[in-house]
C-alpha cells in the first residue's frame, strides 16, 4: 500500500481538473498543504450491508483542526461513511467494510484494534439529540466513569460543558434531568458528553437537522471554536451549512446500478470554496445549484 | 369560482355513529368490570368476617370441619415458597431475557430458547408439579423447596419473555450513545439498558409472582400439607394458601368454607400488597431517571 502524499486529492477518476490551483478561494485553510497534519487517510472505502453495496470509492484525507463536511443527496451513504470512522458500523449486523481507513497512521480495522478504544478517541454526535435519562452531570460524567477517568470528575464535567458552550445555562441545575433541556441544549449536552472523554476527533452526523435555526447557529459557532482543539467531520444535508462551517467538502452522490440497486460514491473532494464556486464535476455543480437532490 | 359549502350532508349521521361507538366502548368497559367487582366483592363479603388476629396467627386446626384455629402456617408457607421461587426464577429469567435480546439475536440457539420458553408457558401447572414430584420430591421428600422449584418452572418462561420484550423497547440511540463514548457491551447493558428497562422488568416479574402465588396444582405433589408452621425451606412438608383453600373448600362444613374464604381474601391482599410495593419501586426508578 503506497502512502499517498498528504493533501493529494486523488479520489475517483473524476478529479482530473486541477481544482487546487484556485488562488483566491482557499482562505479558510490557512495552513499550506504540506503542513496539514493528516488524521484520517481513507482509501477506496466501500461498505456493504448484507452484501448490498451502500457506498464505495471513498478516498480522501481528513486533516487535523479542520472541519470536513460531507454532503450529498439522501441515500448517498454520508452517514454510512462517517460511521466507518469510529467503527460504529461494527454494531450493524451484516455490515462489512472494505478498503483502508488509517487513523494517525494506524489501520482502524486491524485485528489488534479495540473498537471501544477507537470510539473513545473518536467521539460522535448523532442526528437526534440522545441524552441519557439521567441528570445533566451524570450525562457528561458517563464517559469518564466508564473509561476509568474519574480523577477530578467535577472539573472534567465543567470543562466539557464550558467547551460545549452550555456551562452558563446549566451550572445551577446540574442535578436536573438532561431531558428537561431544550432540543438545542440537549444537542450541546451531547457534544459536552462526547468531549468529556477527551477525544481527538468529533464526528457529527447531521447534528442540526432536528434543531431550529437559532440553535443551529449556536452549534455552528461552537464548531468554529472547537476546531482549534479538535478535528471535526460533519455530515449535513444542508449545503449552506457546509459552506458556512467547513474547510473542505466531500460530495457524495447516489448511483443506480444495473439491478436498480442504489448506492453512493464519492464524486469530489476539495476545499469548500472550490466545491461551491468551481466544482470540477458536473454532478457536483448540479447538486450545488439545486438541479437535483 | 364556486366554493363548496361547509354544511356537509350526512354530518349528523356521523355524529350519531360516533356517539354509538363511544357508548359501546363505555358499555364494554362496564361489562369488563363486572366479573372483577363481583369476584373481589364476594370474596370480601364472605372472607372479611372470618379474618381476625387469631385467624392470621394461629396454627391450622387438625380437623377442618371444626371452627377455630388460624391460617398462619399457610401464610408463612406461601411467603417462603413464592419467595424462594422468585429468587430462582427472576434472576435466571432476566439473564435469559438479556441473552435473547442482547446477545442471541437471530442466532439458532436464541430461536431454540425462545421457542422452548413459549412451549414452557403453555405447559399446564399440574404437569410442572408432576415433573418436580418425579425428579425432586421422590428423592428428597416433601419440602417447601420442591414447591418453589415447581413454581419457578412456571415463572421462568414468563420472566424470560417479558424481559426480552421490555429490553427490545429500549431506544437504540441510547445504546449507540453509550457505544460512541467507548462503552463496551456489558457496560452499556448494565448502565443504560437495564435501568431504562427496570420498570418493565419489575412489572413482568410481578405478573409471574402473582400467577405463582395463586397456583395450587404444582404444590399438591410437592409440599404435601401440614397444620403447624414450618419455616424450613428444605426439611419437612409445608402448606400454602391455595392448597389450604383447595382442601377446605371441598369440605361440606361451614367452618371449613369460612376458613377457605378468609384464606382467599388473605391471598388477594398479599398479592395486592406486593403489586403496590413493586409499583412504588418502579415509580422510584422512573423518578430517579427524570429528576
Amino acid at each position: 500500500m503506497t502512502i499517498i502524499p498528504t493533501g493529494s486529492r486523488s479520489m475517483s477518476e473524476v478529479t482530473t481538473t486541477p481544482g487546487s490551483t484556485e488562488p483566491v478561494l482557499g482562505a479558510e485553510s490557512e495552513l499550506p498543504e504540506e503542513a496539514r497534519e493528516i488524521v484520517f487517510e481513507i482509501r477506496n472505502l466501500a461498505v456493504r450491508y448484507g452484501g448490498a453495496l451502500a457506498v464505495r470509492d471513498v478516498t480522501l484525507d481528513i486533516a487535523a483542526n479542520e472541519i470536513t463536511a460531507v454532503i450529498g443527496p439522501s441515500g448517498c451513504g454520508k452517514s454510512t461513511f462517517i460511521r466507518c470512522l469510529n467503527r460504529m458500523n461494527d454494531l450493524v449486523a451484516g455490515a462489512t467494510v472494505e478498503g483502508l481507513v488509517r487513523f494517525h497512521g494506524e489501520d482502524l480495522y486491524d485485528q489488534r484494534v479495540d473498537p471501544a478504544t477507537v470510539r473513545r478517541r473518536i467521539g460522535m454526535v448523532f442526528q437526534r439529540p440522545n441524552p441519557f435519562p439521567k441528570s445533566i452531570y451524570d450525562n457528561v460524567a458517563y464517559g469518564p466513569r466508564i473509561n476509568k477517568m474519574k480523577h477530578n470528575l467535577d472539573d472534567t464535567v465543567e470543562r466539557a460543558l464550558t467547551h460545549a458552550a452550555l456551562w452558563d445555562e446549566v451550572k445551577d441545575k446540574l442535578k436536573k434531568s438532561g431531558l428537561a433541556l431544550s432540543g438545542g441544549q440537549q444537542q450541546r449536552l451531547c457534544i459536552a458528553r462526547a468531549l468529556a472523554v477527551q477525544p481527538d476527533v468529533l464526528l457529527m452526523d447531521e447534528p442540526c437537522s432536528a434543531l431550529d435555526p437559532i440553535a443551529t447557529a449556536r452549534i455552528e459557532d461552537l464548531m468554529e471554536d472547537l476546531k482549534r482543539e479538535y478535528t471535526i467531520v460533519i455530515v449535513t444535508h444542508n449545503m449552506q451549512q457546509a459552506a458556512r462551517v467547513s474547510d473542505r467538502t466531500a460530495f457524495l452522490t447516489t448511483e443506480v446500478g444495473e439491478s436498480g440497486h442504489r448506492s453512493g460514491r464519492l464524486v469530489e473532494f476539495d476545499r469548500t470554496a472550490t466545491i461551491f464556486t468551481h466544482p470540477s464535476d458536473p454532478r457536483t455543480e448540479g447538486y450545488i445549484t439545486g438541479r437535483f437532490g | 369560482m364556486s366554493s363548496q359549502s361547509l354544511y356537509v350532508a350526512g354530518h349528523r349521521g356521523r355524529k350519531v355513529s360516533s356517539a354509538c361507538a363511544t357508548g359501546f366502548m363505555v358499555l364494554s368497559f362496564v361489562v369488563m368490570l363486572v366479573p372483577l367487582v363481583l369476584i373481589v366483592g364476594y370474596v370480601i363479603k364472605r372472607g372479611a368476617g372470618v379474618i381476625s388476629w387469631s385467624f392470621l396467627t394461629e396454627d391450622l386446626p387438625i380437623i377442618d370441619r371444626l371452627p377455630g384455629g388460624g391460617i398462619a402456617p399457610a401464610i408463612v408457607g406461601t411467603l417462603l415458597i413464592v419467595g424462594a421461587a422468585t429468587l430462582m426464577a427472576v434472576p435466571l429469567g432476566l439473564l435469559g431475557g438479556i441473552y435473547l435480546n442482547e446477545y442471541g439475536g437471530k442466532r439458532r440457539t436464541a430461536s431454540v430458547v425462545r421457542f422452548l420458553a413459549d412451549v414452557m408457558t403453555g405447559v399446564p401447572s399440574v404437569v410442572m408439579g408432576l415433573f418436580i414430584f418425579s425428579i425432586w420430591t421422590l428423592r428428597y421428600q416433601y419440602s417447601a423447596f420442591g414447591g418453589a422449584l415447581a413454581l419457578a418452572c412456571l415463572m421462568l418462561p414468563i420472566v424470560i419473555r417479558t424481559s426480552e420484550e421490555v429490553l427490545r423497547l429500549v431506544a437504540h440511540d441510547q445504546r449507540e450513545a453509550s457505544y460512541a463514548l467507548g462503552g463496551r457491551k456489558a457496560t452499556t447493558i448494565g448502565r443504560i439498558v437495564l435501568p431504562a428497562a427496570a420498570p418493565g422488568i419489575i412489572s413482568g416479574a410481578l405478573l409471574a409472582i402473582a400467577r405463582a402465588a395463586g397456583e395450587t396444582a404444582p404444590l399438591l405433589f410437592t409440599i404435601l400439607y401440614v397444620t403447624k408452621t414450618n419455616t424450613s425451606l428444605f426439611h419437612g412438608p409445608n402448606v400454602a394458601l391455595p392448597l389450604l383453600i383447595f382442601k377446605n373448600a371441598q369440605s361440606p362444613f361451614t367452618a371449613a368454607a369460612d376458613r377457605a374464604w378468609g384464606a382467599a381474601l388473605t391471598l388477594i391482599v398479599i398479592v395486592f400488597l406486593f403489586t403496590l410495593l413493586a409499583r412504588i419501586v418502579a415509580a422510584g426508578f422512573d423518578r430517579r431517571r427524570r429528576a
